[in-house]
């Protein structure tokens, strides 16, 4: 199984890295982007069939390191292992 | 007084303040490695600046996990004198021993320069012969220094005084321009409910002798060490 994290900044939170890519992308005539929000991609590799069980476990992994709740919000998605 | 400077892979500020305790005040030095569980007895941990961990993930999100922080947070908890500058002050707030988080500066810059700070309480040990509302000259010196809590926390933080250092002018006067970083209500450094663990983005170990440009710095030390010996004496 396979974990496909994404750490992004809370809306509330200033992220001038986000706005400097809105810039940069406005100014080269994509002036449709109205917002930029820079995160975090992690791919985890789990040893874990499961997929209620890795829920589970990615969901604890988020909130106690990959992610800091006070600024940022997480979402994930399990991929199962290719069958072989 | 002992000191116990904690020193973690990408630490650059230990030896400053190393250099300041133990040279420029005489006072007792033990450097810290981050596995070691043993605080060696002393009085005082300093968390410096640097980039812990190579600052993977976020500031000081791995540095918490590292044995010294499990004998510091269970030190904090019983009353012990934690003091954490930059880094550091990121490390508390990762580590959970201060509330918020530093994000990355408004301007998207890292900054270095001297700035100002009005200190609004000195009825703690960090900041005794401090004045309230005379302002301190203190560099700084970071990435992501722009203190962040949500407004629940922050509430509680003023009506609690955990705001310790607040960013001014040269006058005292705290307002948006004197902000170097975007930090919410110019926040620079603040306390934990219990008066013993002081978090700050700004370098008091950087101003310690008069050749390094200013001496405010000397104030943190002298008021911890002042009141250091209140309480071995008493």
């Amino acid at each position: 199984m396979r974990a496909l994290v994404v750490v992004t900044p809370k809306l509330v939170v200033n992220d001038p890295q986000g706005n400097t890519v809105q810039q940069g992308l406005n100014f080269l005539g994509f002036t449709e982007v109205s917002r930029v929000r820079v995160g975090k991609y992690l791919e985890l590799e789990l040893s874990e069939a499961d997929r209620t069980r890795a829920s589970s476990r990615v969901e604890q992994m988020c909130q106690q390191l990959l992610a800091n709740h006070v600024i940022e919000d997480y979402r994930f998605e399990l991929e199962a292992d290719p069958a072989p | 007084m002992k000191f116990g400077v904690v020193v973690f892979p990408g630490t650059w500020s230990d030896r400053d303040f190393g250099w300041v305790i133990d040279r420029v005040l005489g006072q007792e030095l033990r450097y810290l490695w981050h596995k070691d569980r043993d605080l060696h007895g002393v009085d005082c941990v300093v968390l410096p600046g640097g980039f812990a961990y190579g600052d993977y993930l976020r500031c000081g999100a791995i540095a918490r996990f590292s044995p010294v922080m499990e004998s510091v947070r269970d030190f904090a908890d019983h009353g012990g004198l934690v003091l954490g500058s930059c880094n550091g002050f990121q490390v508390l707030c990762e580590s959970g021993l201060l509330p918020g988080a530093l994000l990355r500066n408004r301007e998207g810059r890292f900054v270095c320069q001297w700035s100002h700070l009005v200190c609004e309480r000195n009825d703690l040990v960090f900041t005794g012969l401090m004045t309230v509302g005379k302002p301190l000259r203190i560099p700084i010196s970071h990435g992501q220094g722009n203190y962040f809590a949500d407004p629940a926390t922050l509430s509680r933080l003023e009506q609690g005084g955990q705001v310790v250092f607040r960013y001014s002018d040269a006058e005292g006067r705290v307002s948006r321009g004197a902000n170097p970083n975007g930090s919410v209500h110019g926040i620079a450094g603040l306390v934990n409910a219990g008066g013993n663990v002081l978090g700050l983005m700004p370098h008091p170990e950087r101003c310690a002798e008069a050749g390094l440009g200013g001496t405010d710095g000397l104030l943190l030390f002298r008021s911890l060490i002042e009141a250091g010996l209140g309480v071995l004496t008493a």
